[in-house]
């Protein structure tokens, strides 16, 4: 079984439909060997229409067309999942499928209300939720701990810390990053934000199809991120990491690029000591598609809940590689309208379900996404009161008892 | 049927709005013009009609910030041509711009004779009137606002139009061509475009400019301050985080023998 | 010359709007600020017998003509326009609503005459006239000084208390005959009522409403398990109408319905004047919004900052909780 990791430099940055074949990665996919692992392992495998296995077909036949008129791959959640496991180890959440998205989604006669509104927003703002600019950093002012604003104090740095959209203004993501910047204060990092010059990595819009919006998000960050010095840029986004890692680096961004999760778990020996209080949690993880899958980040969360005193560690059927995606990516954040309208059962819904069955009373996180969509799925599902959803980081700032 | 579309910018009240140093004005800086909302739906009902019935739709607006982007926008959603008026020397009031847009309309090639003009029906800054009525009357045109629907037959010179009056009723009128509309709300919500086609129809569209004109009238009301507002009975604000919220919200409804 | 103020006497389908009471009240303010009579006038066919509800003018100009028999807003401006041209009163106050807004905007384009848009209020400042306006969504107050012999007032809904201005009272009434088209550009057909089969929102005791807060049509279903347990229904704002989430039916605002429930909770709403003149009556009004500075919060008995997708399911749970 293929567990594709990605070197920077591999993905191609410039792929089109026209001369996907020309490229090695393009025609790689030419040597589908039709298993259907891909459509097997998909969570939403019984109602998209077009597996990855048949839009090669249809690719290898020239009939595409009939694909791009389709909308049943809005339901594609990009989660790395038939990419992980293709015997043939072809690129198809990479390469293939951003691209047969991006066709669908120029060619929608109506784009659902909900993902029309968070990409104009995201187009206007910053961010999908609509809010202005100036409020990016607001939740800085609770933080707790000192946070440089780089506009404000533009001297170099040694960590820029691109906060990215769902941490900045969601409430459950304020926590989360005001833990992040308790965590990084402890280990003494030098960091800084970009606060309301930092606008929306873009990754998802880029993966729902809206490619021209990632193209300008990118100019935008590359402008802001010109001005400043810094060694390297660690994100609490997951997708904003991936961003990162392919499509700034071909768009000139050179210095290295971290997740904050595996940025932690490397300074493990400086931060145990700090974990102080005891947390009484049985705590299950659950596997970030984009950490985990895409970028092989799999024991770094588990290393640092481990090192949490009193934390237990239950692992859910579906764990590591397997882990079902929780619907957020590749738009699904924004398509929860219309995947109901559709009678799709929600793919949060599925991994709560596995989750409470551990037994655990905490579901741990690594990506802001998951942590409004489970919450939503425990309270629908009544599981409300049994289980919580925390983000690994929570659960650090939690033990450092300060 | 040929269609104008008026399109104005406004001032963006999603951030924080400051007065300026006049104590007359917004203060500029934090301000992002944005299209406003009533003509963005005057736009998408115009392209309807195109859909419907054939014809041409221009849009147009002031040479303003950003006025560019809306238009390449406007061009990109299927509008057939785009046309800016350029020269336009600092802020004008509602009346001014009307006086100016009946000069120029006229006079702009292959624009005019319109079959309709649409825009919307009032903008959040029409504090000495509305675009369209002004502008219809020094037409000569008829005028009908706070539009919700547009029937059109090609080549009946007339449309059906839905009113919009209070409770879900309309009123359905007749209104003879050429006529002005003051749109409410399209028939549909207004449509996305994907970036990637604004982007490409900025690299390969063309936005006509014409030069102002001055306008004949002026606003005739003048500011004398303007500040935000002193809300007279401030609600009593509910403290706490959510739970202790939802308790107090329930304690509020139980005392009112509601639950 | 007559130098008065006048008021439109706006009456939809048979009823004096409540406005026209609103209006009648400033504008015997204005009237006995600058010591002139105050006059309403009625525009209609068959509608003379409106002018009894009148009272608290000192005299009616009724115009009856065939052409004004629904509220069509090219005859109204004609006529009004012949008027104002005879008679030259100091002020004409319009009401901004859905009936008379077109004719706000036709009139003063006509006589090249002053407007005031957007009126809280209005007064006489060293004889001369000042409005209070609301504008860019009623985030910002305008003072202006509205100069000239006569002038048009655009006055938004709640600028005065209703009831102070239906006095009942025998005005004298001044029938005016008027030359005017029978036809114009401009022709009224019909009504077209809203489906049939939904509720009435003007008759619920409890609302929970909502507006661009409420993020997804799916959420809509957070509101409706509230207003069920409290026995009541959902209503909106138009941005959630505009999208084609709920019927019209459900709109509270300018055109939709006004709505005086015991409790209306205004859940994700901004509070801009369009909405809130369709529910400042209620008698408790909770609003729960994002943002601090949302003009809601100015007519709102109880606010909260939050986001109502997190706290309509939490207040949920707890009346489930009381109700046991």
């Amino acid at each position: 079984m293929a567990h594709a990791t990605t070197a920077p430099s591999e993905t191609p940055a410039q792929v089109t439909l026209e001369n996907l074949f020309e490229t090695p990665r393009g025609r790689d996919l030419l040597t589908c060997i039709q298993c259907g692992l891909c459509a097997g392992t998909c969570p939403y495998g019984e109602v998209i229409e077009w597996a990855p296995r048949r839009i090669i077909s249809m690719l290898r036949e020239g009939q595409i067309e009939e694909v791009f008129a389709s909308d049943s791959l809005l339901a594609c959640v990009t989660c790395y999942a038939c990419m992980a496991k293709c015997s043939r180890g072809l690129r198809l959440t990479e390469v293939l499928l951003p691209l047969v998205k991006e066709q669908i989604f120029v060619r929608l006669p109506e784009v659902p209300a909900e993902l029309q509104k968070a990409l104009s927003n995201t187009l206007r703002y910053g961010n999908p939720q609509g809010e202005s600019a100036r409020k990016r950093a607001a939740w800085a002012a609770s933080a707790g701990v000192p946070i440089r604003v780089l506009p404000q104090d533009p001297r170099p740095v040694d960590v820029l810390w691109f906060v990215e959209c769902y941490t900045s203004f969601h409430p459950r993501g304020q926590d989360n990053c005001r833990a992040t910047a308790k965590v990084l204060h402890a280990l003494g990092v030098d960091f800084a934000i970009l606060g309301h010059e930092e606008k929306c990595a873009g990754e998802c819009a880029r993966l729902a199809g809206e490619t021209g919006l990632f193209e300008t998000l990118t100019d935008q960050n590359m402008k802001v991120l010109g001005k400043y010095q810094f060694n390297r840029l660690v994100t609490s986004g997951a997708h904003a990491y991936d961003a990162f890692l392919h499509g700034y680096q071909a768009a000139g961004l050179k210095v290295p690029v971290e997740h904050t999760t595996p940025f932690f778990a490397a300074r493990l020996d400086a931060l145990k000591p700090l974990l102080t209080k005891k947390l009484g949690y049985t705590v299950t993880y659950h596997d970030a598609c984009v950490l985990g899958r895409h970028n092989g980040f799999f024991e770094e969360p588990r290393r640092l809940l481990g090192a949490i005193p009193g934390v237990k560690l239950v692992e859910m059927t579906h764990n590591r590689v397997n882990s079902i995606c929780c619907g957020g990516g590749g738009g699904g954040m924004w398509l929860d309208t219309f995947y109901k309208a559709k009678g799709y059962e929600r793919l949060a819904d599925r991994r709560v379900k596995e989750a409470v069955a551990t037994g655990a009373d905490v579901l741990a996180v690594s990506c802001p996404y998951e942590v409004s969509r489970f919450e939503d799925s425990l309270k629908v599902l009544g599981f409300d009161k049994k289980m919580v959803v925390r983000d690994v980081v929570e659960l650090l700032a939690e033990a450092l008892g300060s | 049927m040929n269609i104008l579309v008026l399109m104005k910018m406004v001032p963006d009240i999603v951030e924080e709005l400051e007065v300026g140093p006049d104590g007359k004005s917004l203060d500029p800086e934090f301000q992002r013009p944005i299209v406003s909302e009533r003509d963005e739906h005057a736009l998408e009902q115009a392209l309807l009609l195109k859909e419907r019935c054939g014809g041409t739709v221009t849009a147009l607006a002031l040479d303003t910030q950003d006025a560019d982007d809306v238009l390449f926008t406007a061009l990109a959603k299927g509008c057939d041509r785009a046309v800016k008026v350029a020269g336009i020397d600092g802020p004008l009031a509602t009346t001014e711009v009307a006086s100016l847009l009946a000069k120029v309309i006229p006079a702009v090639p292959g624009l005019a004779p319109s079959d309709l003009i649409l825009t919307g029906c009032w903008a959040i800054d029409d504090l000495d009137g509305m675009v369209g009525p002004l502008l219809a009357e020094r037409l000569g045109m008829p005028y009908l606002g706070i539009v919700t629907g547009v029937g059109a037959k090609a080549g009946e010179g007339r449309v059906t139009v839905a009113k919009e009056y209070s409770g879900g009723v309309r009123g359905e009128f007749g209104v003879t061509l050429p006529a002005v509309l003051g749109i409410q709300a399209s028939e549909k919500p207004p449509r996305y475009v994907p970036v990637a086609k604004v982007r490409a129809t900025m690299k390969s569209g063309k936005i006509d400019s014409v030069p102002a004109a001055a306008p004949d009238e002026a606003s005739q009301i003048s500011i004398l301050q303007m500040k935000k507002p002193e809300a007279a009975g401030r609600a009593e604000m509910l403290e706490g985080g959510p739970e202790e919220v939802a308790a107090k919200v329930l304690d509020l409804l139980s005392a009112r023998g509601l639950v | 010359m007559s130098g008065n103020i006048w008021v439109l006497a706006e009456h939809w389908r048979g009823h004096v709007s409540d406005i026209t009471f609103e209006l009648l009240v400033l504008g015997k303010e204005l009237a006995g600020g600058l010591g002139c009579p105050l006059e309403a006038v009625l525009l209609g066919h068959g509608a003379k017998g409106l002018a009894g509800e009148l009272g608290a003018a000192q005299s009616v100009l009724s115009v009856d003509h065939p052409s004004l028999a629904e509220p069509n807003p090219e005859a109204y401006a004609t006529a009004l326009a012949v008027l104002l041209q005879e008679h030259k009163p100091r002020a004409l106050l319009v009401p901004l609503s859905n009936v008379s807004a077109d004719v706000l905007g036709i009139l003063p384009a006509r006589l090249r005459v002053p407007l005031a848009n957007f009126c809280k209020d209005v007064g006489v400042v060293d004889g001369g006239l000042q409005a209070t306006c609301l504008v860019y969504g009623g985030k910002m107050e305008t003072t202006v000084s509205v100069p000239g012999s006569t002038v048009v007032l655009g006055i938004l809904p709640g600028s005065r208390a209703a009831a102070e201005g239906r006095v009942a009272g025998s005005p004298s009434v001044v029938d005016v005959a008027l030359q005017l088209p029978a036809e114009g550009r401009v022709r009224f057909e019909s009504y077209v009522e809203p489906a049939a089969g939904d509720i009435d929102i003007t008759q619920q005791t409890v609302l929970v409403s909502v507006g661009r807060g409420i993020q997804t049509q799916d959420n809509i279903e957070l509101a409706e398990e509230l207003a069920g347990l409290l026995g009541g229904a959902v209503s909106a704002s138009r941005p959630v109408i505009d999208q084609g989430w709920l019927p019209l039916t459900r709109q509270v605002g300018k055109s939709g319905a006004t709505v005086k429930p015991k409790l209306y909770l205004a859940a994700g709403i901004s509070g801009a004047p369009e909405h809130v003149e369709g529910m400042k009556g209620a008698e408790t009004i909770l609003a729960i919004n994002m943002d601090a500075q949302a003009p809601i919060f100015a007519v709102a008995h109880y606010g909260v900052v939050g986001d109502v997708v997190e706290l309509l399911p939490l207040i949920t749970d707890a009346v489930k909780a009381k109700k046991g």
